[in-house]
């Protein structure tokens, strides 16, 4: 039994976690944690994806293009990239979008955030917490759960078709509106699909939260967008409970991209101070006091408090953000009025405009400088995961070192599960990032 | 039925945005039925289960970018029995082709603070350049209900029914009113492979050409319309130089209208 009990400890003295191929998330990335004599040396979250230089070719393009280019840069959520790109040139050119066309735009908005939202929940990180490697595995034991899973994904999808073409790469979008805007009635067939949503949203807020967390908190600075109204989606500053309070042409201002010892890996920083968190927990604990009443409530009643510092939770924030969007969208289409003109119309001018919209991951920042013929001089493309990319390594830096004594095979999932919290959408951040090319 | 082996199904990424393989888990009312009948042996964006080939079928997104993948590719080829490239970026080199018509190390140096970690190629190729292709999914993104028939097809022993006409003939059963005769708007719907179920004429904008070339194309016929219709000669450039530029009807006629 000695020698057993020393050869484990000489293993747990150095040791190694690799995960060269991490599944169910977007895109192709590993992750890998060096451990020695107890404590962790060395945390990398890798991204092999290969670029694509969305930022080089958009140069020489018309700026209206921007919208169906940068669209590619992500199948899950070409709707932000279409949102952020528009609001950007209409900046650039000196135009607002409001009324019935800017509520449109919300509207598609909550089709993303259900569809992508629903997809991670059920399909991605639920299987993680209930120990199956696959939402079809996982179908077998609860083919219900499932069942509910997929059919409120449609429904998101189905907005995503009524109001955009399709569901991936929506081609209706476009700078200053919509090619066609929809009529009255073809909305409001989407009603009791969506009264149904809600109430299966609801059951997923409450299911996830019955989930077995594991027992790990960090106070971030989490970094959203918040607007004097509304629960974010378009508009409003850049805020973390930090203190930045910035419009979002500031970006540049507060944050930067660093390189850091440990990676070959630009990873974005609050200037100054250290790794932000974007995506749903920040939104959520940034503008809770946004979120309807009822909505408060129902997380109140899954145990969430009005700030998210565990990161395994963001399943829950997720299920409200579903039930938000669901909301939204009802309240959206009871409202809608068609407009007289599906677009505003204009024309280009010179100089630079800022978009910053939040994606299902978080904040998504483009700026573009454009010339007075509408020709893209310049593109900045900072997307979501690339700023979360710091806060994971973190995140699996003190998570493992919380957590030595598990086996080895646990902690690897665990630590996978550390990444997919985080929802990364790899092929939209690797066009920014830089390659790490381990030569081993 | 429980006595029939499931073909193995695999799905590989090379350069894309995903969009393609979300398909699959977008078909919601179908997709535990497909799982029936498919075994789904390894799909990294669904499943952390792998099972081992050779496949029976390979699904492959995403262009050949770098020299690591134009090795892969290969791999692959040889553990699937057929093979089956789904989206633009797989059948034509996708929107990151656009590096093809300019200088790749320019590139690198705008979008990278200290290129010399980047190892790309300095073009992106579609799959079939490299290797034999057995099937091809058109579109930006692909069309779920033609990757259902595909698979389908595959279980039932039979052709996949893909048609190679242009969206024209898609708009004209759709009963919609051509946007380019009506209302001047530019088209690329007639030198356009069917598939999309013509979406864009559909909601009152001219087709982009998402879904490629069709069969045999007259795209000098197009773009004299397009000139006519007051396109510049960069307008008609960067029209056929979209998601699928690098298809050779499109990459000529974009190159026919370069300065």
């Amino acid at each position: 039994m000695r020698s057993r009990f020393a050869r484990k400890v000489r293993l747990m003295k150095s040791k190694k976690i690799k995960v060269d191929y991490l599944a169910r998330v977007e895109g192709e990335g590993g992750l890998l944690v060096r451990i020695k004599n107890d404590a962790v040396t060395d945390v990398e979250f890798n991204i092999f994806e290969p670029p694509r230089f969305f930022e080089a070719f958009l140069r020489g393009r018309k700026y209206t293009e921007a919208p169906d280019i940068t669209a590619r840069i992500c199948g899950i959520c070409p709707v932000a990239y279409q949102m952020s790109s528009s609001h950007a040139m209409e900046d650039a050119c000196g135009i607002k979008v409001g009324g019935p066309l800017r509520e449109l735009r919300r509207l598609i908005y909550c089709g993303e955030w259900i569809e992508s939202h629903v997809l991670h929940i059920y399909m991605l990180h639920a299987p993680d917490f209930l120990g199956y490697e696959d939402a079809i595995q996982m179908a077998a034991d609860h083919a219900e759960l499932v069942k509910q899973g997929l059919q409120l994904k449609k429904i998101g999808n189905d907005l995503m078709i009524l109001l955009g073409g399709r569901e991936i790469h929506p081609i209706n979008p476009r700078l200053g509106g919509f090619y066609k805007v929809p009529e009255k009635k073809e909305l409001e067939k989407m009603l009791e699909p969506l009264k149904w949503a809600s109430e299966a949203a609801l059951e997923t807020v409450r299911w996830t939260a019955s989930l077995p967390f594991p027992d790990y908190e960090r106070d971030y600075e989490f970094v959203s967008l918040r607007h004097p109204e509304e629960y974010p989606f378009n508009e409003g500053n850049i805020v973390s409970n930090k203190g930045i309070d910035i419009p979002i042409s500031e970006f540049y201002d507060h944050f930067e991209e660093q390189h850091v010892a440990h990676s070959t890996s630009l990873q974005a920083m609050v200037k100054g101070r250290s790794d932000y968190l974007a995506g749903p927990a920040a939104r959520y604990s940034n503008n809770f006091d946004r979120l309807p009443a009822e909505i408060q409530e129902a997380a109140g009643r899954a145990g969430l408090g009005e700030i998210c510092r565990n990161p395994f939770k963001s399943i829950i924030v997720r299920a409200i953000e579903v039930l938000y969007s669901c909301h939204e969208a009802r309240r959206i289409i009871e409202n809608y009025e068609k407009p007289e003109k599906p677009y505003i119309e204009f024309g280009p001018r010179e100089g630079v405009g800022h978009g910053c919209t939040e994606a299902p991951r978080g904040l998504l920042y483009h700026r573009y400088r454009i010339d007075d013929g509408g020709i893209i001089q310049d593109a900045k493309i900072v997307p979501p995961t690339s700023q979360n990319q710091k806060a994971v390594e973190e995140d699996l830096r003190r998570f493992v070192e919380k957590n030595l004594h598990l086996s080895h095979d646990k902690l690897t999932w665990q630590c996978e599960q550390v990444v997919r919290n985080y929802d990364p959408c790899i092929s939209c951040s690797c066009h920014f990032l830089k390659l790490k090319i381990k030569h081993e | 039925m429980a006595s029939i082996k499931k073909p193995k199904l695999a799905v590989w990424k090379f350069a894309s945005c995903d969009g393609c393989q979300l398909s699959l888990l977008d078909c919601e009312d179908e997709l535990l039925a497909v799982t029936e009948r498919v075994q789904i042996a390894n799909f990294p964006e669904a499943s952390r289960a792998v099972i081992k080939g050779p496949y029976d079928v390979s699904l492959v997104e995403g262009s050949i970018t770098t020299p690591h993948d134009a090795e892969r590719i290969h791999k692959i080829r040889r553990s699937s029995r057929l093979l089956v490239t789904i989206g633009a970026c797989a059948t034509a080199g996708g929107i990151q082709a656009l590096r093809n018509f300019a200088d790749v190390a320019d590139y690198v140096s705008t979008v990278y603070a200290s290129p010399e970690y980047i190892k790309t190629l300095s073009k992106s190729t579609p799959i079939a350049d490299h290797i034999f292709v057995d099937y091809e999914l058109r579109g930006c993104p692909i069309n779920k209900y033609q990757l259902l028939e595909l698979l389908s097809a595959i279980v039932n022993g039979r052709k996949p029914n893909l048609p190679t006409y242009s969206v024209c003939l898609e708009c004209k059963l759709k009963g919609n009113v051509c946007v380019m005769v009506a209302y001047g708007m530019p088209c690329l719907g007639p030198v356009t492979q069917a598939g999309c179920g013509a979406i864009c004429p559909s909601y009152h904008r001219g087709c982009y050409g998402c879904f490629g070339p069709k069969d045999a194309p007259n795209t000098g016929s197009l773009a004299a319309w397009l000139a006519r219709g007051q396109l510049s000669r960069d307008d008609i450039m960067r029209f056929f130089r979209g998601f699928n530029a690098y298809a050779e009807p499109f990459r000529k006629e974009s190159e026919a209208h370069e300065k």
